[in-house]
């Protein structure tokens, strides 16, 4: 088994082809549930929002909540699905989180099927599918370490049950853990953009499962596959499939071979544990809900929709380059889209700002919440102010911190806190004091190679830093040392 | 859910059925514990026939060509059925949980489950 290396995932060896699908399941920030009135709100008190329909008390019927169904269908177009007429389905189970021992769901007739996903590096992802769903309630197991198989109890809350859930199935089209990690990245920013859901993994409103199998090198074929659960953050997905893929190129590099099951990633040991058995879809005996009518979206009702859509993510960092003029780069782009700023950059260059410089100050050093105070005005005077040399870089970025705060114009700001880029004599002299003060870091720097002048030039530009408080440029200091050195 | 399992595949897959198209005493059991439903040899045998008369009488709708009939989804002519997503009020929790057989702590107490949700 291979080690991790801290902040690299070991590859699968090469003579081996990681196969991935990904099922994400996504809340859907309605008001109310799926199929009832009650309040979709994560957080309340336990079972303050159920009524009969939510509890499966007898004689209660669901009604498709429409603003759930647009969300779906909005979702569906975005990703480039085919919207269609479908119909709901009982999954028919027995286990205390559903309480009509059975989850709505679509089966053979989902309303979104074959779209596609494309990563910010060009790699397509096929999306078989995207069907509505209700949520399960939550249950808790008391005692035993709060173990599943040695609780004492557990309790349950419906609250979450019936919550509206798209889930969205991909095909096997990942190859990487990297790629696993950008699906589910874009898949974030997707949602986002189109107002459906939050998208957190971290509070459970995004949900994902691995589907990992692997085969040899340049063949096509399907090997089994496990089912993983249990991915609470995108660093456990990444980690999660490149252990998972290690353990199936072992057992057939053995000659054995993997089960189909489920399995349950342990974040804390850093391996999957086996879960139950994969049962056949037969054994939820499906069928359609005798209780709710097909939805059968009109064709106007999905070009509505397609007008309506904001622009996507891969489209608005498609603009950002352009108006960038290549000087963005892809990954403060793919940043910027994410965190939504790229308006703002974009505009402060339709305002005259350096693209490079604009991007990658906001990118680095914008707060990523509560920056509305910045206008695109504001950033391309700060940008000018930098690529002029007025400010340093280290001034520009406590500039943009204060101006979200909302505090004001940069040269204001730049004004009130006494910055100004220090230049000319003062700078120089700055520079020499800090030569005579540190002789023999000085010998050394004028004799050294080039690794030992670049480590020397980063000690005595600190100390510049320091005696001028921050005030001096360091490229200006670098270029001073190189001249005082004689090169 | 694997994409695979949920493919509508061969729809005839869901109803099991040994070559001479008689459900088994083995395929009863099966779907009586899918339904936790517990019963002896002598009944099952029963079930099984019962079941496969079900089923012949599928067989026989099945035979029939229904190349011109558009599927029923449901009896009502209905579709579309939606309501606005508007919040409701939900019931008393005092209320619901007094119908419940053991509570704790504003959730429903349940037996040790055994294994994970599907």
């Amino acid at each position: 088994m291979s080690r991790a290396v801290p902040g690299r995932e070991p590859a699968v060896p090469e003579d081996w082809e990681l196969v991935v699908g990904l099922e994400v399941h996504v809340e859907l920030s309605t008001a109310t549930k799926l199929f009832c009135g009650c309040a979709n709100r994560f957080g309340d008190e336990p079972n303050t929002n159920v009524c009969p329909v939510c509890l499966g008390l007898p004689g209660s019927l669901p009604v498709a909540n429409a603003e759930a169904v647009d969300c779906a269908m909005r979702l569906g177009r975005a990703l480039g699905c085919e919207v269609r007429g479908a119909v709901f389905a009982r999954k028919n189970y027995f286990y205390p989180d559903m309480p009509k021992d059975y989850q709505i769901s679509q089966y053979d007739q989902p309303t979104n099927t074959d779209g596609c996903l494309e990563l910010p590096d060009g790699h397509t992802v096929g999306i078989e599918r995207a069907h509505i769903e209700e949520d399960t309630g939550k249950t808790t197991h008391i005692g035993g370490g709060g173990r599943i198989h040695d609780a004492d109890y557990a309790l349950v809350d419906y609250n979450r049950a019936g919550v509206p859930l798209v889930e969205i199935v991909s095909r096997p089209d990942i190859r990487t853990a990297e790629q696993a990690r950008a699906y589910v990245r874009e898949l974030r920013a997707i949602l986002l953009a189109i107002g459906v859901s939050d998208a957190r993994m971290e509070e459970g409103s995004m949900r994902v499962d691995a589907n990992v199998s692997v085969r040899p090198t340049g063949s096509d074929e399907l090997r089994t596959r496990c089912e993983i659960k249990n991915l609470s953050s995108l660093r456990a997905l990444g980690r999660a499939i490149v252990y998972e893929a290690q353990r199936h190129v072992d057992l057939w590099s053995g000659g054995e071979r993997p089960r189909q099951e489920t399995r349950h990633w342990d974040e804390a040991n850093g391996r999957t544990t086996p879960g139950r058995s994969k049962e056949d879809a037969d054994d939820y005996r499906y069928f359609q809900d005798p209780d709710l009518v097909p939805l059968a979206p009109a064709a106007e009702t999905v070009a509505a929709i397609d007008a309506a859509l904001p622009p996507l993510p891969a489209a608005r960092r498609a603009d950002l380059a352009a108006d960038g003029g290549g000087a963005v780069s892809a990954e403060d782009a793919a940043l910027l889209v994410e965190r939504g700023q790229d308006d703002l950059v974009r505009a402060a260059i339709a305002a005259g700002a350096d693209p490079g410089v604009a991007a990658t100050r906001v990118a680095n050093d914008l707060a990523v919440e509560d920056w509305a105070p910045v206008t695109p005005e504001g950033l391309a005077a700060l940008v000018a102010m930098e690529t002029s040399g007025r400010l340093t870089a280290t001034q520009s970025k406590q500039v943009l911190a204060e101006m979200a705060e909302g505090g004001g114009f940069p040269d204001a700001i730049a004004e009130r806190r006494g910055f100004q880029a220090m230049a000319g004599d003062d700078l120089a002299a700055a520079v020499d004091q800090v030569i005579s003060e540190n002789a023999e870091a000085w010998s050394r720097f004028c004799a050294g190679d080039e690794a030992e002048r670049k480590k020397l030039a980063g000690f005595l530009t600190g100390q510049v830093m320091r005696a001028t408080r921050g005030q001096a440029d360091g490229a200006a200091v670098n270029r001073l040392l190189g001249e005082r050195a004689g090169s | 859910m694997s994409p695979a399992e949920r493919a509508p595949a061969d729809r005839r897959r869901a109803y099991p059925s040994d070559v001479s198209g008689r459900i088994t005493r083995d395929e009863a059991a099966h779907v009586a514990r899918l339904a936790r439903l517990r019963f002896s040899d002598e009944e099952l045998d029963e079930l099984a026939a019962q079941l496969s008369a079900v089923l012949d009488h599928a067989a026989d709708v099945e035979a029939l060509d229904v190349t011109d009939i558009a599927p029923t989804s449901h009896p009502h002519p209905l579709v579309n059925v939606t309501r606005a997503d508007e919040v409701r009020p939900s019931l008393d929790r005092d209320e619901v949980l007094a119908q419940a057989p053991s509570v704790d702590d504003g959730q429903f107490r349940v037996p040790p489950i055994l294994g994970e949700a599907p």
